[in-house]
């Protein structure tokens, strides 16, 4: 006879304002099975864990049931106190009345009382039909993968392979150092964030742990945590990096002018290109949509200036395989289009430009030596306006979210400019002044004294053009006016948005993610490096928009998350798989069929004890099932049982309620 | 005996069934675990409110929900079934909830040629980042099941009298 014990959880004041907890635990009283039930404030707290531990000694429970958060919340908590009381963990079954009852019914606290009674029995009735399960232990490949090779994915890369863990870092574009690289200082310290970002790009070719595959785009991963399979995609560079030295004589003969990604299109770079000066690898790659020898097999120019004869049109794709045993996602982010601010003359208006058109241009190592000019004239702008949240923190025409960076870097914009063009003057358009983080506020309150920038508390309505200037027409809300001010240069702080192709690689690798397209944690507050599956962490704006040293420290984190798994030669999985009743089976691989996992696979058995005929029957590969029961269902004499939710538990919770 | 066409699987069930004063229905929701059991939880960190009538069962995926637990349901305590589970393309399994849109599919085919309101059982997609969706599914089902009234059909308490 099973011995059940209940413990309801008041979480505080969250499920006891809304439920009558002692009539739960009075009502789970009434159930025969149930041999002991309790309340207590903090069922979490070490005291509610210890009372779980007693009761379970002093009552001889076979079961537990805890009726409390959300067992996605708390399930191993309990599972913990149970193993620690000598009882099998998974003899546990957790009773969601928080986020099921009182959180979502606290409008009716009788029909939220009737539910949480309800659950509290379900799960009663599932734990009776509960079995010791054992935690099985699988093979580790130690080796990492880091997808995209931005300032997250470097630091990733390199904190794992300083733990002496082989890392595969692919990179999308020819070279790493992705959005940072493209930056002149960095705030709030205006450090130069090519001083601090190429030392560390050096690092990660030369480190003896990582593997770079730049250029190159990951296309398959299958597997599970510990044992994942990537296949990846290298793009044919058509240049041969192991003879290549990097001397750029090609790119300096190529006839082809195309206009620079990386200088945001305001210069020209050739077809084969390195996409910047410090870019590593230091090798060209050819631009095969542009590259007229490709598109129209006239030119070869560069292979005939190549002295190492390193060039080679007829380079393929080449896929590359690499057992992997845990994922690291750094993709970035992209900035929005500002083409639906159609007031403002975008597109029509050379005058006005992006942020990260701005910041190419005060670069020094920009398209226009570090000096900004009006991309119409090429004049240097005395009075420039930027404008904050374009795009951002706007439902009508962007997206509802901050973008959390540009009131920081619009800031840094206002000394750059300052610096660059002494005489000039900024205005600022702003929505509020963001500025939590370590000197972040400081580094505002001094750069307005500093630069004597304009601050204006609004939200420009219109930007015509008058003569050669633009006008800008806003609304001061602090004086409660409309004001114009008459600008050579117009800058929008465009909002970060998640890289296009993003739900494409969030789907690939099986991870989920948000209406935005930004990768989902697996918790808000307490998960978040880690994804809902097991093994594949986000580090970055992969996940939400985010400045660098936030980035740092979530890559650095996801690195010591990679390194948990890769601790022990194994590492333990949850058991709850599926298992074959080879009683039952009949050998007809319909579950075969439907396993995503290729766990299944038949075996010979002898027809009977002592008989030397053979049948089929299926088996299933411990360590590859992921227990998503699809085989259970279609398995048409019940031979195979899912552990943990067996038909019996899910039955018995049906019949209950 | 001529085939029945798919349009003449009309329901059997009577509408003229009163419902008995204060009732409220019994919904079971299968939930997959990181989806729409996901969603769900969002739904309660969010503080939106719906209709108390769903019990939620946890299921690894919608794959596992075997046609003979709706029809448990339908049989013991349920007047109404809801299965939710990822997208299509977002299965935390690769492919678990096209087999389960299948296996739905050809199951409320059959309950409703048996004479269950096509209402009684319903499928849909909630994903964890959905706590708003989670919130109107469960409003509408609880709703369409309420029209319906109470269950009777083939209800076991009805073959034991």
């Amino acid at each position: 006879m099973a011995r059940v014990g209940v413990f309801v959880c008041f979480c505080g004041a969250n499920i006891a304002d809304f439920v009558d907890v002692p009539k739960v635990v009075e009502e789970a009283k009434r159930i025969r099975e149930v041999k002991f039930a309790i309340d207590y404030k903090y069922m979490c707290s070490d005291p509610g864990q210890q009372q779980i531990r007693d009761a379970i000694t002093q009552y001889r429970l076979t079961s537990i049931v805890v009726a409390a958060c959300s067992p996605r919340m708390h399930e191993k908590t309990f599972r913990k106190a149970l193993s620690d009381a000598g009882m099998n963990p998974y003899l546990l079954e957790v009773a969601n009345i928080r986020e099921h009852s009182s959180w979502v019914h606290q409008k009716d606290k009788k029909a939220a009382t009737e539910k949480a009674s309800d659950l509290v029995r379900m799960a009663v009735a599932k734990s009776i039909a509960n079995e010791q399960l054992h935690e099985i232990s699988v093979p580790v490949t130690k080796r990492a993968l880091v997808i995209g090779g931005g300032i997250a994915g470097i630091q990733a890369a390199l904190d794992i392979a300083d733990a002496r863990i082989p890392v595969v870092l692919v990179e999308k574009s020819p070279s790493i150092g992705g959005k940072m690289a493209q930056l002149d200082e960095t705030f709030p310290t205006l450090d130069c964030s090519q001083c601090i970002l190429t030392p560390k790009m050096v690092d990660v070719a030369s480190h003896p742990y990582i593997e770079l595959i730049p250029y190159a785009e990951v296309l398959e991963l299958e597997g599970f945590v510990g044992n994942y399979k990537a296949k990846i995609r290298k793009k044919a560079s058509y240049v041969n990096f192991k003879t290549c030295t990097g001397c750029g004589t090609c790119w300096q003969k190529c006839p082809v002018k195309v206009p620079n990604e990386y200088n945001m299109g305001i210069d020209k770079r050739k077809a084969i290109y390195t996409p910047f000066p410090q870019a590593v690898p230091n090798k060209p790659v050819i631009d095969a949509a542009h590259c007229t020898m490709l598109t129209k097999g006239k030119c070869g120019i560069c292979a005939k200036v190549c002295e190492k004869g390193s060039i080679d049109y007829k380079m393929q794709d080449e896929i590359i395989e690499r057992e992997i045993g845990a994922v690291v996602v750094a993709t970035g982010y992209d900035l929005w289009d500002p083409k639906p601010y159609e007031e403002y003359g975008v597109g029509r208006f050379k005058d006005i430009i992006t942020s990260l058109e701005f910041e190419r241009m005060v670069s020094a190592n920009g398209p226009t030596n570090g000096v900004p000019v009006r991309p119409s004239d090429g004049k240097v702008p005395k009075n420039v306006v930027f404008i904050k949240c374009i795009g951002s923190r706007d439902e009508a025409k962007g997206i509802e979210y901050c973008s959390k960076i540009c009131c920081m870097y619009t800031t840094k914009h206002t000394i750059l400019l300052h610096h660059k063009v002494h005489d000039s003057h900024a205005y600022v358009f702003y929505m509020d002044i963001r500025a939590a983080g370590k000197g972040y506020e400081e580094f505002v309150k001094k750069a307005q004294v500093d630069t004597a920038a304009t601050y204006l508390r609004g939200r420009v309505s219109k930007i015509y053009k008058k003569g050669d200037k633009l006008i800008v027409r806003g609304e001061d809300a602090q004086i409660g006016q409309v004001v114009e001010v008459v600008a050579d240069l117009v800058v929008l702080a465009t909002a970060v948005i998640p890289p296009k192709d993003n739900p494409d690689l969030a789907r690939l690798l099986g991870v989920s993610y948000d209406k935005y397209g930004y990768m989902s944690e697996a918790h808000p507050k307490l998960r978040p490096v880690e994804t809902a599956k097991a093994g594949i962490f986000l580090a970055g704006c992969t996940q939400a928009p985010k400045d660098i040293p936030d980035t740092v420290a979530q890559a650095s984190a996801c690195a010591a998350k990679v390194c948990g798994i890769f601790s022990g030669d194994t590492m333990k999985k949850d058991p709850m798989i599926s298992t074959v009743n080879n009683e039952y089976c009949t050998g007809c691989q319909n579950c075969v069929k439907v396993c995503p996992y290729g766990a299944i696979v038949t075996e010979e058995v002898p027809m009977g004890h002592g008989s030397k005929e053979m049948r089929t029957v299926a088996k299933i590969n411990e360590g590859v099932c992921q227990g998503c029961g699809s085989c259970v269902a279609v398995c048409r004499s019940m031979a195979i049982s899912l552990a943990g939710f067996t038909d019996l538990q899910i039955i018995n919770e049906i019949v209950s309620i | 005996m001529e085939a029945v066409a798919n349009n003449q699987l009309v329901s059997i069930e009577k509408p003229e069934i009163v419902a008995p004063p204060n009732w409220e229905p019994v919904i079971i929701g299968i939930l997959c675990n990181w989806c729409s059991y996901a969603g769900s939880d969002l739904t309660g960190t969010s503080r939106i409110q719906y209709p108390p009538n769903i019990r939620i069962i946890r299921v690894p995926c919608s794959s596992r929900v075997d046609p003979w637990f709706l029809i448990k349901s339908l049989q013991t305590t349920a007047d109404g079934v809801l299965v939710s589970g990822c997208h299509p393309g977002d299965c935390h399994y690769i492919s678990g909830n096209y087999y389960a849109r299948r296996r739905f599919l050809v199951t409320k085919k059959l309950l409703n040629f048996v004479g269950f309101h096509e209402d009684r059982i319903q499928f849909s997609w909630v994903s964890a980042a959905e706590g708003p969706k989670f919130a109107k599914v469960v409003a509408k089902v609880t709703e369409d099941i309420k029209k319906l009234g109470p269950l009777h059909l083939y209800k076991k308490e009805n073959f034991e009298k």
